[in-house]
């Protein structure tokens, strides 16, 4: 019997994570208004099935008890967010707010199988997290001066680097991370947001050459600086958002080929100065050739997608524990490997769906400012997944970063609770400069039945004071 | 629906701001990564379709071990539905790899318990997986008894297996049988053999005994100097540079060949005289190659020796040794005349023989070889189904049968008649290859097909140090030829 369910659960999952990203991609078309919300109830109906047949397999084959106590709590706490956002904000996009659960709740299936006391400590920094993105879309459409804090963001995001650079310990060769009060941080995490503020700022009125490169100058810095902790995967992406934020600001095509170009330069010669960028790209090209050492990670990460084929191994039935890092790295590659090439296929399609959400709130802002803060953080999201994925397939060489939401790490699931956050607000904030505009239309309306009523009394009376009427005028 | 509104708002708001904005490059943006998003799951499907069973291969992946606690190896069928390994399980739950045919299949199908090799290694992933029914999977569990891993159907006939192996009898060597059509390996022996049943046991003495290397497959990956079968290739090269005209060729054999200090000999000495392209090649006149041998184009010869795969990987699952082979301009006019007949540097798998001696009988392109034609679960249903592949052209057809007919005239008039006025004709090359000094040793040599016409089945066989060619490898392939005509 158990073994039916785990079987049965395996083929399920499979099929409710297709269906759901199916209607994902349908919910992305919609139109705004369009007030019909059955498709986001469907969604989480699924969301909740997959989970519950996941924990049910879990607790059949483990015999474990308080899995399901965890799963409990996890079901409240995810509940409660979907149902509070609604609450709160009515005009939430529920799409982001669905594929944020989903996501999270992929996170914590794989950390409990993987590791329960991680999924525990992961558990209640969620808790704590949704709470701050619970209340950030309030402020994001309140606080319109954010957009002229320039130098704080620059002089804060440098420094929190720069800090991490000298006093930082040393965590897998590179110096990321670093302890106050016993907690454990890793300010990249959270600079990225931040960056992408102070380069918007930077950018948002910029026009001329000379403007474009003080932003390339600063932008360069924070690359630095990280390349120097030779965190080589944020460094990439920090690189990336600001491109894009660069071409998105200046729509000048040319910025984007220049930074590619230097791109590729910098990643030549970063291979001929560092050791550690050559062994990435040595275990990149063939890891088979030193499997029992640079190689080892990549290949066991391999093993574990191969051995998962297209429906999984099952879970409890891989494993994906062999893969060094496993829970903060190589998130894909466990999930693929027990819960399937079709599931994580889909888990690749729920965060492409979410950075083309992201795009879509930008496309509907009118202010620059804050199209540019949208696209800089929908971009960084993408390219960090694009670069965890495909390194754990290798598609690309590995360079380490986490799997939003996805994979354990307090600093990274924080930044991203954070970034669907504000992307909330600034979806909300079209409504509040549609309020605005639609005051600003009713004015006007208003002005011009003013005068026409004006002009009419004017041609049915005879000739009233001038004066008096052209002062009028003028102070329309 | 994206566009208008944001076209809508360009009107409703006046600013000098918003005039200018335009959704282009934020399209340009989501289709840029969607794009690399496209790529990298094509990728990763590729890679999950193509490679997962390969994967769990490796003895670094510690996946194997999870399904050897699930399941119980399957067993290996020969073409004839033998059985070649079975996994015996006791009473107590202990189980026993056992090798019905003990010696006989050694090498080939190899053995699972000390290392894999083989078909066992070939097919490991197969073997360790079960694909059996949930029902029986369900009530395994509930009997606390391991599944039935999958089986595997191998190309392998007994019957020419045995009658290879007697062949060889107490000599060391290897012969290697082959359906030309499909590639299928129908026999392939080694020789010394061990008894992989009890391998574990035997395996010290086997460690020990570093002269005559018990373990390795010689049909695959033992190098051998491959004498005058190499003329084969050499006639190929000469065919090339005179675009397929031999019957201009002559040459005056006097029993030896002079060229500066060296000076080398046809086999025993024999005084050929008078002879064309076939009569040198029937009679395997080595003064008449070497004379070839020093005046062919070296670059023509370098392209025919590397376009046959010579320092090369061939297109075969299982191990297996590369030929080597340098021609080129450093290369002396002595040491050329020891190559073109097969001496000197020259080093050749039996296996790579086989499969030039395939692609001459198949037109010109071999067909990959294969061991395995199926996988089915322990209750007979379908898992994986081999079909037979073509492998690139090694040869044109032209010269595919222009090389037949010259094995054709070895049979006929050369040193393998004893092959001839049989009820099939046969085609091939014998060779006596010089592995010492002492000039009477050699390897016996015989690589060849039948029926010529439209060839069915090939042979390649080397029996160590005991004399020529024709008086020892013939008889072999003639006993193979044989059985396969009489049961066909």
């Amino acid at each position: 019997m158990q073994y039916y369910i785990v079987e049965f659960s395996k083929y399920a999952i499979a099929l409710l994570m297709g269906i759901y990203t199916l209607e994902a991609y349908l919910a992305l078309g919609k139109k705004r208004d369009d007030t019909k919300t059955g498709v986001f109830v469907r969604q989480d109906v699924y969301m909740f099935i997959i989970q519950f047949l996941a924990y049910l397999s879990m607790c059949l084959q483990t015999g474990q008890i308080e899995y399901l106590f965890f799963y409990a709590f996890l079901q409240i706490a995810l509940f409660s967010t979907i149902v509070l956002y609604q609450m709160i904000y009515p005009k939430c996009n529920r799409l982001l707010v669905n594929n944020m659960c989903l996501l999270l709740s992929i996170g914590f299936i794989m950390l409990t199988r993987l590791d329960y006391d991680k999924a525990i400590k992961q558990f209640f920094i969620v808790v704590a997290a949704m709470v701050a993105a619970l209340i950030i879309p309030f402020f994001v459409h309140r606080l319109r001066f954010i957009k002229h804090l320039k130098w704080l963001y620059g002089t804060v995001g440098i420094s929190a680097l720069g800090v991490v650079l000298i006093l930082g310990q040393v965590t897998h060769g590179s110096k990321i991370s670093y302890t106050v009060a016993g907690i454990t941080l890793q300010p990249s995490e959270f600079v990225k947001i931040i960056f992408v503020f102070f380069i918007a700022s930077l950018l948002y009125k910029a026009s001329t050459l000379k403007d474009v490169m003080i932003s390339a100058v600063l932008a360069g810095i924070h690359v630095l600086i990280l390349v120097a902790s030779k965190d080589l995967g944020s460094s990439i992406i920090f690189f990336m958002g600001y491109l894009f934020m660069l071409l998105i600001a200046s729509r000048n095509y040319l910025y984007l080929i220049a930074g590619f170009l230097a791109g590729g330069g910098a990643a030549v010669v970063g291979y001929k100065l560092f050791s550690h960028v050559r062994v990435r790209v040595q275990a990149f090209l063939d890891p088979f050739a030193a499997i029992d050492r640079e190689g080892y990670q990549m290949t066991q990460s391999l093993f574990a997608i191969g051995s998962g084929k297209w429906f999984g191994m099952g879970l409890y039935q891989g494993t994906p524990s062999d893969i060094p890092f496993v829970e903060s790295d190589f998130m894909f590659s466990a999930v693929a490997e027990e819960l399937g090439g079709i599931f994580a296929l889909c888990l690749i399609l729920v965060c492409l769906n979410c950075f083309l959400a992201f795009l879509r709130i930008a496309m509907d802002l009118d202010d620059t400012f804050y199209r540019l803060v949208a696209s800089g953080l929908a971009v960084m999201y993408i390219f960090q997944i694009f670069l965890t994925i495909g390194g754990g397939i290798k598609f690309i060489p590995l360079t380490g970063v986490t799997l939003p939401l996805v994979s354990y790490g307090g600093s990274s699931v924080l930044t991203t609770l954070i970034v669907f956050a504000i992307m909330q607000g600034l979806y909300m904030l079209r409504f509040t400069e549609e309020k605005q505009q639609e005051k600003a239309r009713i004015k006007e309306e208003n002005a011009a039945k003013k005068r026409q009523e004006k002009l009419e009394r004017k041609k049915a009376g005879a000739k009233v004071n001038d004066v008096e009427e052209d002062e009028e005028f003028v102070e329309w | 629906m994206m566009w208008k509104k944001t076209k809508n708002s360009l009107n409703g708001k006046e600013t000098q701001k918003n005039i200018k904005k335009t959704n282009r490059d934020i399209w340009f943006t989501g289709i840029f990564f969607s794009v690399l998003f496209v790529a990298m799951m094509g990728y990763y499907a590729h890679f999950v379709h193509t490679q997962g069973d390969e994967m769990i291969n490796s003895s670094y992946n510690s996946r194997q071990k999870l399904l050897n606690a699930k399941n119980y190896r399957g067993t290996i069928y020969s073409a004839d539905l033998e059985k070649l390994a079975e996994t015996v399980v006791f009473e107590s739950g202990t189980e026993y790899r056992n090798y019905p045919y003990e010696n006989l299949f050694s090498h080939v199908v190899g053995f699972s318990t000390k290392g894999k090799t083989g078909i066992e290694a070939m097919a490991n992933s197969y073997l360790i997986k079960s694909n059996i029914s949930l029902d029986v999977k369900i009530s395994n569990e509930i009997a606390g008894v391991k599944n039935a891993g999958d089986n595997v159907y191998t190309s392998l006939r007994t019957d020419l297996q045995k009658i290879a192996s007697k062949s060889l009898g107490v000599s060391k060597g290897a012969i290697i049988v082959s359906n030309v059509k499909t590639g299928e390996i129908l026999a392939m022996v080694s020789k010394p053999d061990f008894n992989p049943c009890t391998i574990v046991e035997d395996w010290d003495g086997y460690l020990e005994d570093e002269d005559s290397s018990v373990l390795l497959n010689r049909a695959t990956q033992g190098i051998y100097p491959p004498g005058s079968t190499f003329k084969i290739v050499t006639s190929l090269a000469y065919l090339r540079e005179h675009n397929g005209n031999y019957q201009d060729y002559y040459y005056n054999c006097t029993g030896s060949f002079r060229y500066g200090d060296s000076k080398i000999g046809c086999y025993h000495g024999t005084v050929h005289n008078g002879v064309d392209l076939v009569k040198s090649f029937a009679k395997s006149c080595n003064c008449s190659f070497a004379n070839m041998g020093i005046q062919l184009d070296r670059s023509i010869y370098h392209d025919t020796v590397s376009g046959l795969g010579f320092n090369q990987a061939l297109p075969v699952d299982f191990n297996y040794s590369q030929s080597k082979l340098t021609v080129d301009e450093t290369v002396s006019e002595e040491d050329m005349i020891q190559i073109s007949f097969g001496q000197g540097s020259v080093q050749m798998t039996p296996l790579h023989l086989h499969l030039i001696t395939n692609a001459i009988a198949n037109g010109g392109t071999y067909m990959k070889p294969m061991l395995l034609n199926k996988v089915e679960t322990a209750e007979g249903e379908l898992v994986k189904e081999f079909k037979p592949q073509a492998y690139k052209a090694l040869m044109t057809k032209q010269e595919a049968d222009t090389l037949t007919m010259l094995m054709k005239s070895v049979v006929e008039q050369g040193t393998a008649t004893k092959l001839k006025g049989l009820a099939y004709t046969a085609a091939g090359k014998t060779g006596s290859a010089e592995y010492n000094q002492v000039k009477e040793d050699s390897h016996a040599w015989f690589t060849g097909f039948a029926p010529a016409e439209d060839p069915e089945i090939s042979v390649t066989i080397i029996v160590e140090r005991i004399g020529s060619g024709g008086d020892y490898a013939v008889p072999i392939a003639k006993r193979i030829f044989d059985a396969y005509f009489a049961v066909e």
